[in-house]
């Protein structure tokens, strides 16, 4: 069971039949249903599977990894996560901008890893919509860590116009 | 100075609250201490050897007097009753219990202050230098951007979990009094012909285990462009710095690693992509925050004054403090002070108490328009005072033992809190201090040597900034017990260099002597009114490291 959060039309609802299957490693024998791969496998089954199955193969990129890379596919790709390997690793931030601006990821994009309620909120603001909050922490405890601080000077992907601009 | 309105008072109202529920569940157990580190280091607490620490942001060094009444305030309740003044311009407590953090945070928000980034992987205060706005070499006030950079950068979310620290620091006089070659980006400020205002961007300057200057990797970036420029920076090095080792994870290294010119073509090309997006500045920011940093209502006054000129002459000890501890004011008729935190034996570097904050906060209020800085070499500065005022302002100084007449001199040291406080420290910072400051007490040999700086940090992390004193001090571990390295012909400002090691460690006893001797041979070689700096790059390292060593070796 993934220990999931989900932002569904902007409001938080805690997910409890999340059917993905986060594959860390190179694992030999992989589970069925929903997968989550790291790159490199998901590039060779994408290239095995085709388009049919595709809707049931994701893509987690680990923190060294370009997101660039993933323009060609981001019309088929499910889903997209990005790795936390630790909390005070702050590479996915930019990963989750560079998806949502430039790249123009309109998709689930996945937080996992070592994620826990006091980032959650510059997760959300830095384009993340689902959480898959550390196995030991409680969802309900996490939720509280969504909304953050109301004000923000800088850009956001949820309001890319910087506080100056709106200040009156 | 800036005030809040209501968006800053919320911001930094609902942080306090935010960080006083996360101390509550790191006592309650509930939150792990490596979970609790990230964010109380970005709420400026750090865990030293007797106790917490609490960084507090004095963002670009400017403190309004009522701000250091409630500093005072701190100290005297909350603390041993002094706080420490750091190099970015910052003030630390030392002595914080965990449970008063919150409390002491809302006391600091009701005077518009807040202790956020003061730590942490992630952008620091911004800084500038203590005379921003009133200095006569100045081409303008560098303020108003910094303060648009503060807001920028403060709880910026994509930037809050960087490699390492990151330090900015912005100059725009003809003497660069911020250091501005030390950070991670430094940035110019200047006017092109037009009057445009334009900055000059360095960036990979850092001290530490590997001290390096910063590069230039922008000439003459339009003003409304530094906020997506410096995103740009920010952005390439989030994502390719190196985070598998502490010591090579500063931007530095990763500029030096790629060379200049790569790192600059791939800041253009991120640049590139954002440079006309909303982080464009407008006129109207600019002149939102301009407005708050808009000159004092200054009296018209004759740029001499008589009384002045009279007490300068009848009091030969006044003199010598004016000669040293005055700055000149772009206003005629006024003058910047400089109170000295270094007295000697009496405090470390730095460390002012409670009363005397109140002592400064009174002088500002009733001969300076409330206005306070700090200096990176740990000092205090009233920017605005009248000529005819320096007297008194003098009296009242010295009854508080902040009148030291030795700024920019010997014993004006620069010094980290050292081994006494510090849990990353090899060795002790502030006896060192202060042993050389007992040996050169005699300020009229202080006043025929000059301008001598001299740096002191207790570790590689170079808090002291010794690698740019004129004369530094590196305590290291050598099997379990403090020694001492010793660099000269380091210097800040625009002929910015680092210094080269002399020799062997010295112990701490040895210390004094070893300064003694290096001061000596600087008064043999000196021509007529050279500084120290100077005679060392005319002369080189050898003779000094020949009288040292010499005469080490003939008194073991």
């Amino acid at each position: 069971m993934n220990n999931l959060i989900k932002l569904i039309d902007g409001q938080a609802r805690i997910i409890h039949d999340d059917p993905w299957t986060l594959i860390s490693g190179h694992e030999a024998d992989l589970p069925g249903g929903p997968l989550i791969l790291p790159l490199a496998q998901w590039r060779e089954r994408q290239a095995v599977a085709g388009a049919e199955t595709s809707s049931h193969l994701a893509v987690c990129l680990a923190p060294d990894d370009e997101p660039e890379s993933l323009t060609p596919w981001l019309g088929v790709l499910p889903l997209i996560a990005l790795e936390f390997p630790s909390l005070r690793d702050g590479r996915a931030y930019s990963q989750a901008y560079l998806l949502r601006t430039r790249l123009g990821w309109r998709g689930e994009l996945r937080a996992v890893g070592d994620v826990l309620r006091d980032q959650l909120s510059h997760m959300r603001r830095c384009g993340f919509d689902a959480f898959a909050v550390r196995q030991d922490k409680s969802l309900e405890d996490a939720l509280k860590g969504l909304a953050g601080i109301s004000v923000l000077y800088g850009p956001s992907v949820l309001e890319p116009r910087p506080l100056f601009r709106r200040r009156g | 100075m800036y005030h809040y309105d209501d968006y800053d008072h919320a911001l930094v109202r609902e942080r306090v609250a935010q960080f006083r529920d996360q101390i509550e569940r790191r006592i309650s157990g509930e939150l792990s201490e490596e979970e609790f580190l990230p964010l109380r280091l970005q709420n400026g607490l750090y865990l030293q050897k007797h106790a917490y620490m609490l960084r507090v942001a004095i963002p670009y060094g400017t403190l309004a007097s009522r701000q250091m009444r409630t500093l005072a305030h701190i100290a005297r309740h909350h603390d041993r009753d002094y706080g420490h003044f750091t190099t970015r311009q910052n003030i630390q407590f030392n002595w914080i219990a965990l449970e008063q953090v919150a409390d002491i945070l809302e006391q600091l928000a009701a005077v518009e202050m807040h202790a956020i980034q003061t730590s942490g992987n992630c952008v620091r205060n911004i800084t500038t230098e203590a005379f921003a706005g009133v200095a006569a070499d100045e081409l303008m006030d560098p303020r108003p951007l910094a303060e648009i950079l503060r807001q920028w950068s403060t709880i910026n979310p994509e930037f809050l979990y960087l490699p390492r620290k990151f330090k900015i620091a912005l100059c725009s006089a003809e003497q660069d009094r911020a250091a501005i070659a030390m950070h991670d980006i430094g940035l110019y400020l200047y006017r092109d012909e037009t009057g445009e205002m334009l900055l000059r961007v360095m960036v990979g300057g850092g001290l530490g285990r590997t001290p390096i200057l910063g590069q230039q990797i922008r000439q003459a970036l339009p003003w409304r462009h530094l906020l997506s420029y410096v995103e740009a920076v920010l952005r390439v090095y989030n994502r390719h710095g190196r985070r598998d080792n502490k010591y090579k994870a500063r931007i530095k290294i990763l500029v030096k690693a790629l060379g200049i010119e790569a790192f600059a073509r791939e800041v253009e090309a991120e640049w590139a992509q954002i440079k006309e997006g909303p982080a464009e500045l407008t006129e109207d920011e600019y002149r939102r925050v301009a407005t708050a940093f808009i000159p004092p209502s200054y009296e018209q006054l004759a740029d001499t004054d008589l009384q002045y000129g009279t007490e300068l002459s009848q009091d030969a000890q006044f003199a010598r403090w004016v000669s040293r501890n005055v700055q000149p004011h772009k206003v005629p008729g006024y003058a910047s002070v400089v109170l000295s935190t270094k007295p000697g034996i009496s405090a470390p570097p730095g460390d002012v108490t409670s009363s005397q904050m109140e002592v400064v906060a009174d002088l500002a209020d009733t001969f300076g328009f409330g206005e306070i800085r700090i200096a990176h070499e740990q000092n205090l500065v009233l920017p605005d005072i009248r000529k005819a005022d320096l007297y008194a302002v003098w009296k009242r100084a010295q009854d508080v033992g902040l009148a030291t007449a030795n700024v920019g001199l010997l014993t004006d040291v620069i010094a980290c809190p050292g081994g006494d406080y510090c849990s990353l420290a090899n060795a002790k910072s502030i006896p060192i201090a202060q042993s050389i400051q007992q040996r050169f007490a005699d300020l009229d040999r202080l006043h025929e040597l000059g301008d001598i700086s001299l740096n002191i940090s207790g570790c590689m992390n170079a808090c002291g900034h010794h690698h740019i004193g004129n004369i530094g001090i590196l305590g290291v571990d050598k099997n379990g017990s403090e020694w001492y390295q010793v660099t000269i012909g380091g210097a800040q400002g625009k002929a910015s260099a680092l210094g080269k090691v002399i020799g062997p460690a010295f112990s701490a006893a040895q210390v004094p002597d070893v300064i003694e001797h290096l001061v000596q041979t600087f008064s043999d070689y000196r021509e007529s009114e050279e500084g120290f700096v100077e005679t060392v790059q005319r002369i080189g390292l050898e003779p000094f490291k020949e009288r040292v060593y010499r005469t080490l070796q003939e008194s073991a």
